[in-house]
């Protein structure tokens, strides 16, 4: 039996190196990839934690998260495919008319 | 599970998490990120969390990143060019590699040293959907009508923002 | 712990084996159906020994000379095709489809030396939300196999090929629910116990008799998850060469056939577990048979697991011959009307189907 501590430090290296992907890639899915592995990590934690406790809170939790989750690809996603018919880029930088 | 599987598991899941941010291409860091993803169901079920580990599935790796490959392939997009330009690139990311690694660093000393018990056994039908079932269906009821309600919303407004604009 | 082990392995080989001679059963039936359907004789040049015999055994085309062609053909890959997916595609395609057959029981218990076994692979107690997992997972052999191959008409069987997937899960999903509901668990060994009842002392209490709409739905929306005419659009054999996998030769080609029929038994055997009562024979119980006016039978322990096996095996090759029938004699469906049954049709068809169940189980208590 693996010690609570080390699922959570596992869910700590999976969201700090969603964090790197958010903040290096500049390719816009890329970095919806990345914001989806962060809450991936935090899924975990709720888990492990839930286990730990030994109540199903943690797990309902779980379950809106990735609700939540579905519906912001969906909506993240198409957003991306208009960006795309105007742009032609899914380049951050080049997407970047709102800098002053 | 054994700390022998623990490693193997974990050695896995940073690996293909490391491929998702690192690969230029777009269908390999989905493809990784489908791995990362089954991954940690095979975790969840260690955990003892049977019908997240099986909704992880369904629902994640098997319709949003579907949806990811679809718009990626949609958009035929190709490798990503060499990221090297200009100083204040270099600068940017060595400073996300740096902060990235002093995060996961602190938090993974923080959580090691948890005064954590070993948790107890389960009660029995832990995990299972019955029990999480009763539990969204009474304590989290508000939430879970909600999200219906926010899914009907993210439903028509994909439709109405992927839609073509008849010029 | 060695003999659980060692069980769990025996019994996940059973059920491999059990699929894959099933599959190289229904690659003859297909041949020999098809073309008693169509009036024709169909293969019969491959001939053992030469033609020493007199007599051509059919069998022999298909089930040791139609392999080995396909495993010792050339592997072409496309130029520019990526390589790395050009060969994850297959495997991808088939692994999905074989692991389901893991929640299927094949059997009630079978007790060996004081062992008693449950004859199924993996005893889950979400097995109705694996299969659904496990046939989602099915869709990246397809989007892999069409995008791999860097040419046009792979790419457009591809795209119809997972919507329609995609469309299609939803239909089978819901129809599950109405199971769900009747039988109260989502565990596959315990709804096959369930179907061991018998209404009104004669009838048995198969859930096609709880669920008729739920089984009709589950069946098409299975159908139209393997890809069989009449939803073969993403194969398309007359307008796109071969859909997704017209770039593939040789093994690979081998494995998307070999997932093609591993789906028609899996859809087989999840309609007979869920709906036809799985390993169950009317008035047969554990331990002999009970017929309705009082007479009991009893019968040696290993007579019952192996009548119940082969009652298994009996009823999914009946619906493995009613998808072959439904093959070779249908047109396609257009892809429009395609993804019309599918939202329009299944989608809401289904929900009623949720509804009603309801309202049954309220009512009746």
């Amino acid at each position: 039996m693996v010690p609570t501590g080390w699922y959570l430090a596992l869910s700590a290296v999976l969201f700090a190196i969603g964090t790197v992907g958010v903040l290096v890639r500049r390719n816009v899915i890329v970095i919806f990839m990345a914001i989806e592995l962060m809450l991936n990590a935090v899924n975990l934690t709720f888990v492990a934690l839930a286990r730990q406790l030994g109540t199903v809170d943690g797990q309902v939790v779980v379950f809106f998260t990735m609700t939540v989750a579905a519906s912001e690809a969906a909506v993240g996603l198409a957003i991306i495919l208009a960006v795309f018919r105007n742009r032609a880029t899914v380049n951050a930088d080049e997407l970047a008319s709102l800098r002053w | 599970m054994g700390p022998l599987t623990f490693a193997a598991l974990a050695a896995g899941l940073v690996a293909s998490a490391l491929t998702v941010v690192l690969h230029p291409n777009p269908v390999k860091s989905a493809l990784a990120l489908v791995v990362t993803l089954f991954l940690l169901a095979v975790v969840f079920v260690f955990l003892e969390a049977h019908m997240i580990a099986a909704l992880q599935v369904i629902v994640y790796a098997g319709a949003i990143m579907v949806l990811f490959l679809f718009v990626i392939m949609l958009l035929n997009l190709q490798d990503d060019a060499a990221e090297t330009r200009g100083s204040d690139r270099i600068a940017l990311r060595a400073g996300a590699w740096l902060g990235g690694g002093v995060l996961a660093g602190e938090l993974v000393t923080l959580f090691l040293r948890l005064p954590l018990a070993a948790p107890s056994a389960a009660p029995e039908g832990y995990g299972g959907a019955a029990v999480v079932a009763r539990s969204l269906f009474t304590d989290y009821l508000l939430p879970f009508e909600l999200t219906s309600i926010l899914l009907l919303i993210a439903v028509v407004g994909a439709v109405v923002l992927a839609q073509r604009r008849e010029a | 712990m060695w003999a659980d082990a060692g069980i769990a392995a025996a019994t996940s080989l059973v059920v491999l084996l059990l699929v894959l001679s099933l599959c190289f059963v229904l690659l003859w039936v297909e041949r020999k159906g098809s073309a008693l359907i169509q009036d024709r004789i169909g293969a019969n040049r491959a001939n053992i020994f030469g033609g020493i015999l007199p007599f051509n055994l059919g069998i022999v085309n298909t089930m040791i000379a139609d392999p080995i062609k396909m495993f010792t053909k050339e592997d072409v890959v496309p130029a520019d095709a990526d390589k790395l997916l050009h060969f994850l595609g297959p495997f991808l395609a088939v692994f999905p489809v074989l692991v389901i057959f893991a929640v299927v029981p094949f059997g009630d218990v079978l007790v060996i030396g004081g062992h008693s076994v449950d004859l199924q692979a993996a005893h889950l107690d979400v097995g109705i939300l694996y299969v659904l997992a496990m046939s989602g997972l099915a869709v990246y052999g397809i989007v892999l196999g069409g995008w791999a191959s860097n040419s046009r008409w792979a790419l457009l069987g591809a795209i119809r090929g997972s919507a329609q997937m995609i469309s299609y899960e939803i239909a089978m999903g819901l129809a599950l629910i109405g199971t769900v509901m009747t039988f109260g668990t989502l565990d596959l060994q315990a709804i096959a116990r369930a179907q061991g009842a018998h209404l009104w002392g004669v009838v048995p209490a198969w859930g096609v008799l709880y669920q008729p709409l739920g089984f009709l739905i589950f069946l098409i929306a299975g159908i139209a998850e393997s890809k069989r005419v009449p939803f073969d659009i993403p194969e398309g054999e007359s307008e796109l060469t071969c859909g997704f996998f017209t770039e593939y030769s040789g093994s690979k080609q081998a494995c998307f056939m070999l997932s093609d029929f591993a789906e028609i038994v899996v859809v087989s055997g999840l309609v007979t577990t869920l709906f036809f009562g799985a390993w169950q024979v009317p008035f047969l119980a554990r331990d002999g048979w009970h017929f309705p006016g009082g007479l009991t039978l009893a019968m040696p322990h290993l007579a019952i697991v192996a009548l119940q096996v082969a009652s298994f095996i009996l009823k999914v090759l009946l619906f493995c011959c009613l998808q072959i029938l439904v093959r070779w004699s249908l047109p396609r469906y257009r892809y429009d009307q395609l993804m019309d049954l599918g939202w329009k049709r299944l989608l809401p068809l289904a929900l009623v189907n949720v509804l009603v169940t309801g309202i049954v189980i309220v009512l009746a208590g």
